[in-house]
């Protein structure tokens, strides 16, 4: 059809100026080509998008230390027993005092903030409201705002953080290090108080050593509400204080000095978190480093922690995967297919090595869909996301040891190894002239050694929305000719269609913002309820909308109606619009929205003359269309990756659940819930009118 | 032989020098150099030195250029660039002004930014006075071996009226907070020295254990001093000074006692006899806290050496130790031994100062002042304060911002007591010079008067980053930039000690003696920029150069392009058929990048093409086959 199109647009040429015919550049003839050939490549292409990804864990390359100047391990650690047993000793001073007093208070931080007084570092206590995030539309990509009172602070639940800041003798006190131990005063057990031991015994050798040039600061935060919030509270105050009168002045009955001291732009943090016994034979180190919106920190920090621990403390290391597809079938089969093409390809060649175990290749699927989940979700794994909101670089290590945690004998030599690790990781921060720029910022891992950078990742990307616009361009030239061919491409038919889609996309937004809404609702809803009300809502609102505006609706008469094949050419140039800012945004959530959105978009078509027709073909192909649409709803597509993931979810409580799911989304100011709002779900509405459209 | 000469000789040039004194010298003073060392134990465990030297150039018209003691190098920075007053200081590590005090003469006058300081008044016509402080920061660069050079352009000094604290319309003052201080600054001002480190107090400067210090702050004050008479030029005074706080090596010994001492164990060296050019050549201690005893040995510590002198002052006794008699057979060393816990505290300036960066991102920021009242502020109120009725405590706020960091006067927010302050009741006096983007440095300076029972006042204000240009990014550009300390002084706060005793013959006894103005410099503050990515010019310039091919082709070919005229020309070409023009035409197209046309129909020219690709994917297929091939068995071997 479109070749025929094609011949069409020349004869036209020939007979409009009666000259011979000019040959169109190469480039507008490739493109030609492309248009006209568009169900081939756009068929290609996705496939090869698919492709692409499945190979990226072949194609991840070893970590190395980009940065000179951090020089790992090049240095002797001076860590002596006398440091590590001050670490006991806090450890010891703080479980006879938990148990010797019960109830609240401001003790247990008062007995950490006078060791760090006692080791000769500053020490300074701040009180933090629990609650912090509350969704508001307008705030969503403007930084962390400044410290906004929220009216009513109830002076029986607040925590309270202490944080000891040794200066660097002959530093100038320009950067600083952060260390973050969380620690619930109220409740912590046992594990958790090993953490404050290695951070106590790094602090007490720290505070003798000469060689540091940033000041260090050690924040205990009090995590009874939770790890991430006296992190942000603390950043917030150190970063954008409030010098107005602040409510906390008022319950001043635990009397703790209110002077906040800083210390200089903080170059990186570290947060540690001793949790759980290692299920190996050795201590476990498991690195988080997503904080929000995809953002990951430089490359440069995982490697220095990842080469310490493996080389010189003989840590396990890992990060997170997805333990559930290390035991799916198809992927151990695309894994073997992969090692026997390698294989092939090593007896060509032996300089071609791209073939990996498929042992390996599952692992690194796994970490790598675990990787880009985390991105895509947008929401931080750790405490340390609250950093990556000002620029910091941070990471979260979280150490299990073998032992339990009574065990006295193993735990003098977990703290060494422990504060080892991290005096070497601070010495190389330390060392560091300039901020963190070198490595990468933009990556995926694989395993705690290996990554793979944007340039290799965007490949899949690209590849899955290429034939969009293609596809796009045919359509409209398909759908304007059909009727006149004199007015083709002067035609102002696509109108009609862009009024829709803008239409819809409009209803996107409204929907997005409708949470907000209902949540000024008083009176104690549950999820459940409000998801109930937001569906209601939302329902209407798109029956008014079909109702108003008549091109809208896929029920409305022939005449009215657009054509569908231009409708589906300007939905799919939103949607590689949309694609294509989300992935300047956070290219995971784009990756993802891509596989959902990119096959629906492609395959959708009426399925009434489908179904007339009645042939094997198309009724196959109609029902393609059907079952890629059931799955793009986006609440589908969350109770089929929860039961992927293996939590089976059914009936109503699946609202519920997507409701909360949502809500953690946009408390976070993760751009994904943005995404599925203003530019998947008009997406998916559109791809329905098509479906039901009638032609 | 030899002998008889000598002591022929020597008593001729002793006469001689004493009938020069007497003709010369009758009625003048003569060039006078005195040494001195002040310890102080310090409140943390950790001990201050200050080396003081003091060289008094007498005013002479008589002496010419010539001079015995006073170093010509300064003397000349003086005759070239008519300098009223100049400091220079090179400074490592910061001050703690909660444990080291900060209303003491000493802090107040050692306590110095990071980095290099440098002001100067001059003597010149208001026009020329850019011009000299251009010319004496390039003296002073190679003098001193450092960069004090980068002073000099316009973007990195200030000219300040009277927030500096010293009212005079021709100073300047910049200052360098990354430049790092070495031996190599040490070396050359210890050449101004006329014993350098050979002989007397300056030979204790051991350099690893002056290095090893917390802090470490290298200074050179030079004045003018009126004569008041006619005729005479003008005296002058340098005064050298080098102030550490070092760390005495104890092993801790689990009792809270202060670690003892000696000036061999801090320095590693002893004092072998003074400077025979100094006319006086002493070691001061300073004991702080003690309350009743006066004694060079009590039941809280002792010393090793007997002093000459003990002094009272207020809080504090200075035990006075001349160093005349030590010799090499019997070097001073004079040591501190700790019997008694003891604690006490320094005595703090009234308002404790911090500063800042807040805000976050790449865009915008704001800077804040945060003074808070210190303890010791109750002790002062009885000093007379009252103004009006009202006791209020006067702040001077002095601040340098580089013209990158884009700061918005207008948004100045003043608090106090954590209540914004909108009247003008606290701001007294404010001047502003906004900066101008690559040409000068803004500057501000604020006069605040608080009441006295202030808790703690906050002073913010909003600037926006800029962008520099790519070659004005200094080497690690990725640090960040600096601003400078700012300034914090007391105008009616004076620090001095407080004698009893005639001190005109210890000059730094005499100079503590003087008031003082209690002033201190804030942090230096690291703004992180938006920096290009230096790594990749290359992908820059690639990049850059496909867009601007792309566009300016497209541009000019749609401009110069008829489409009706080049039709035209086509079919008249088709009619002459001339095989050199078919040639040339065929060139032209070639290089306009436009396929030529052939004149043969359309019909062969589609068989053409059809043939033309099928040959072409034939060709294609063929290359790589043979490339294929040619892979397999190069690498069967």
């Amino acid at each position: 059809m479109a070749t025929e199109n094609r011949d069409k647009e020349e004869e036209e040429v020939k007979t409009d100026d009666g000259s011979p015919k000019i040959k169109p550049r190469p480039i507008v003839q490739l493109g030609i080509f492309l248009i006209s050939h568009s169900p081939v490549f756009s068929v290609v292409f996705s496939a090869a998008g698919v492709m692409a990804l499945l190979l990226l864990p072949l194609l991840a390359k070893n970590t190395y230390i980009s940065e000179n100047a951090l020089m790992p391990g090049s240095a002797r650690s001076m860590l002596s027993h006398r440091d590590v047993s001050d670490g006991s000793k806090l450890v010891n001073d703080i479980k006879s005092f938990r148990l010797n007093h019960e109830g609240q208070g401001v003790e247990v931080q008062r007995l950490i903030g006078n060791y760090m007084l006692e080791m000769g570092a500053e020490v300074s206590y701040q009180k933090f409201q629990p609650k912090g995030n509350h969704f508001h539309p307008l705030h969503f990509f403007s930084g962390p705002a400044s410290y906004t009172n929220l009216g009513n602070v109830s002076c029986a639940a607040y925590g309270v953080n202490v944080a000891g800041i040794i200066r660097a003798p002959r530093g100038d006190g320009k950067e600083s290090i952060v260390l973050v131990t969380p620690y619930d005063f109220l409740n912590g057990g046992d594990y958790e108080a090993l953490s404050l031991g290695i951070a106590s015994s790094l602090f007490s050798l720290l505070a003798r050593v000469t060689w540091l040039s940033k000041d260090i600061i050690w924040l205990v935060a009090d995590s009874r509400y939770g790890d991430y919030r006296p992190v942000a509270a603390w950043l917030t105050e150190y970063h954008t204080p409030s010098f107005e009168v602040s409510d906390f002045s008022k319950c001043d009955e635990l009397n703790i000095s209110d002077s906040f001291r800083r210390a200089g732009t903080v170059a990186a943090a570290l947060v540690v978190k001793v949790d759980g016994r290692s299920e190996r034979f050795e201590d476990t180190l498991s690195i988080y480093a997503e904080a929000s919106n995809g953002q990951m920190p430089n490359l440069d920090l995982i490697n220095v922690v990842n080469y310490l621990a493996v080389h010189r403390q003989g840590f396990y290391v890992k990060v997170e995967k997805f333990v559930s597809l290390l035991s799916s079938s198809w992927l151990k089969t695309v894994g073997e297919i992969f090692e026997a093409v390698g294989k092939v390809a090593r007896s060509l060649n032996p300089d071609w090595k791209f073939g990996i175990p498929a042992a390996d290749y599952l692992e690194g699927s796994a970490t790598l869909a675990s990787s880009l989940y985390s991105q895509a979700l947008g929401i931080p794994t750790g405490p340390h996301g609250a950093f990556r909101d000002y620029q910091v670089d941070a990471i979260t290590l979280k150490v299990s040891p073998r032992f339990p945690p009574d065990n006295k004998g193993r735990q003098h030599e977990f703290f060494l190894r422990g504060a080892q690790l991290l005096e070497g990781t601070i010495r190389s921060v330390n060392n560091l002239l300039e901020k963190f720029h070198q490595s990468f910022f933009l990556y995926l891992l694989t395993s705690p050694g290996k990554f793979i950078s944007v340039g290799v990742y965007m490949i899949a990307f690209a590849l899955l929305v290429a034939p969009l616009p293609m596809v796009a361009a045919s359509l409209y030239i398909d759908g304007c000719t059909t009727q006149n061919p004199a007015e083709n491409l002067k035609s102002w038919k696509w109108l009609d269609a862009a009024k829709q889609v803008f239409a819809l996309h409009l209803l996107g937004f409204i929907v997005t913002l409708l949470p907000y809404f209902i949540c000024q609702v008083p009176g104690e809803q549950s999820p459940t309820n409000r998801s109930i009300i937001w569906a209601t809502t939302s329902s209407s609102l798109l029956l008014i909308t079909f109702v108003t505006i008549p091109g809208c609706s896929p029920f409305s008469s022939r005449l009215h109606g657009t054509n569908w094949a231009v409708l589906k050419s300007v939905t799919i140039s939103a949607a590689f619009i949309g694609l294509c800012l989300m992935s300047i945004i956070n290219f995971a959530t784009a990756e993802i929205g891509a596989l959902l959105l990119v096959p629906m978009c492609l395959m959708v078509r009426p399925i009434r003359p489908d179904l007339r027709s009645g042939r094997v073909k198309s009724l196959l192909r109609a029902l393609c269309s059907i079952a890629l649409v059931t799955i793009g709803f986006p609440v589908m597509f969350f109770a089929i990756s929860k039961g992927l993931i293996g939590e089976g979810l059914v009936g109503l409580s699946l609202g519920g659940e997507f409701w909360t799911w949502l809500e953690s989304l946009w408390a976070w100011k993760s751009a994904t819930y943005l995404y599925i709002g203003m530019v998947h779900l008009p997406c998916w509405l559109l791809c329905l009118c098509i479906l039901f459209h009638p032609s | 032989m030899a002998r008889t000469v000598l002591t022929w000789w020597i008593p001729l040039l002793i006469l001689q020098s004493f009938l020069l004194a007497i003709a010369f010298g009758s009625n003048e003073v003569e060039e006078e150099f005195s040494e001195s060392l002040l310890l102080k134990p310090l409140p943390d465990r950790k001990v201050l030195a200050h080396f003081h030297f003091e060289n008094r150039a007498p005013p002479s018209n008589s002496h010419g250029r010539h001079h015995h003691l006073f170093p010509k190098a300064i003397s000349q920075l003086v005759q070239k660039f008519r300098v009223k007053e100049m400091e220079l200081s090179f400074t490592q590590g910061r001050w703690n002004h909660e444990h080291w005090g900060g209303f003491d003469s000493l802090s107040s006058m050692n306590a110095k930014p990071v980095g290099v300081e440098l002001w100067a008044v001059f003597d010149v016509p208001h026009s020329q006075v850019d011009t000299s402080w251009k010319n004496l920061t390039h003296a002073l660069s190679g003098l001193f071996c450092a960069s004090i050079n980068f002073l000099e352009s316009s973007t990195s000094y200030a000219a300040p009226t009277w927030g500096f604290g010293r009212s005079a319309d021709k100073l300047r003052y910049g200052s360098l907070p990354r430049e790092a201080v070495c031996t190599e600054n040490l070396t050359p001002w210890l050449k101004l020295l006329p014993c350098r480190d050979k002989d007397g107090i300056s030979a204790l400067m051991n350099r690893p254990s002056v290095y090893r210090g917390f802090y470490h702050s290298q200074r050179l004050h030079l004045s003018m001093v009126d004569s008041g008479e006619e005729g005479l030029g003008s005296g002058m005074l340098l005064e050298q000074s080098l102030t550490v706080v070092l760390q005495p090596d104890t092993v801790y010994d689990g009792k809270d006692l202060q670690p003892s001492w000696s000036l061999s164990s801090l320095f590693g060296r002893k004092v072998v006899g003074k400077c025979v050019l100094a006319k006086s050549s002493n070691v001061y201690l300073q004991m702080e806290g003690l309350a009743h005893q006066a004694l060079w040995k009590n039941e809280e510590f002792e010393l090793s050496t007997q002093p000459d002198r003990i002094l009272r002052e207020n809080s504090s006794f200075l035990y006075i130790f001349n160093i005349d008699k030590s010799s090499d057979s019997e070097p001073f060393d004079l040591g501190l031994t700790w019997k008694l816990p003891s604690k006490w505290s320094c005595q703090q300036a009234p308002l404790h100062a911090s500063r800042f960066l807040m805000g976050s991102g790449n865009e915008r920021g704001a800077i804040a002042i945060l003074l808070k009242a210190t303890e010791s502020q109750d002790k002062l109120s009885g000093r007379d304060l009252t103004n009006g009725g009202r006791c209020t405590i006067r702040a001077n706020v002095f601040q340098i911002f580089p013209w990158y960091v884009k700061v918005y006067y207008h948004t100045l927010q003043i608090f106090v007591d954590q209540q914004q302050n909108t009247s003008g009741e606290v701001l007294k006096k404010i001047n502003v010079s906004p900066s101008t983007d690559k040409m000068s440095s803004g500057m501000m300076e604020m006069m605040l008067e608080l009441p006295c029972e202030v808790k703690s006042a906050a002073i913010s204000i909003e600037y926006d980053k800029g962008f520099l240009h790519i070659d004005e990014y200094p080497p690690d550009a990725n640090q960040g930039f600096d601003i400078p300390s700012a300034l914090i002084s007391f105008p009616d706060h004076h620090a001095s000690l407080d004698f009893k005793e005639e001190l005109s013959t210890l000059p730094l006894l005499s100079k503590f003696k003087d008031k003082s103005l209690v002033r201190s410099y804030t942090e230096v503050l690291l703004v992180p920029l938006t920096t290009p990515d230096f790594s990749m010019p290359y992908n820059v310039i690639t990049i850059t150069c496909t867009v601007f091919a792309l566009y300016f082709g497209s541009l000019l070919n749609a401009l110069r392009r008829r489409i009706g005229e080049e039709e035209r020309f086509l079919k008249s070409k088709g009619k002459k058929t001339g095989g050199l023009k078919q040639l040339l035409s065929r060139f032209t197209a070639k290089i306009r990048g436009r396929p030529a046309e052939s004149p043969s129909s359309e019909s062969t020219a589609a068989a053409q093409s059809s043939v033309l690709s099928s040959k072409l994917l034939f060709k294609i297929i063929l290359v790589a086959g043979v490339a294929a091939t040619w892979q397999y068995f190069s690498t069967d071997k």
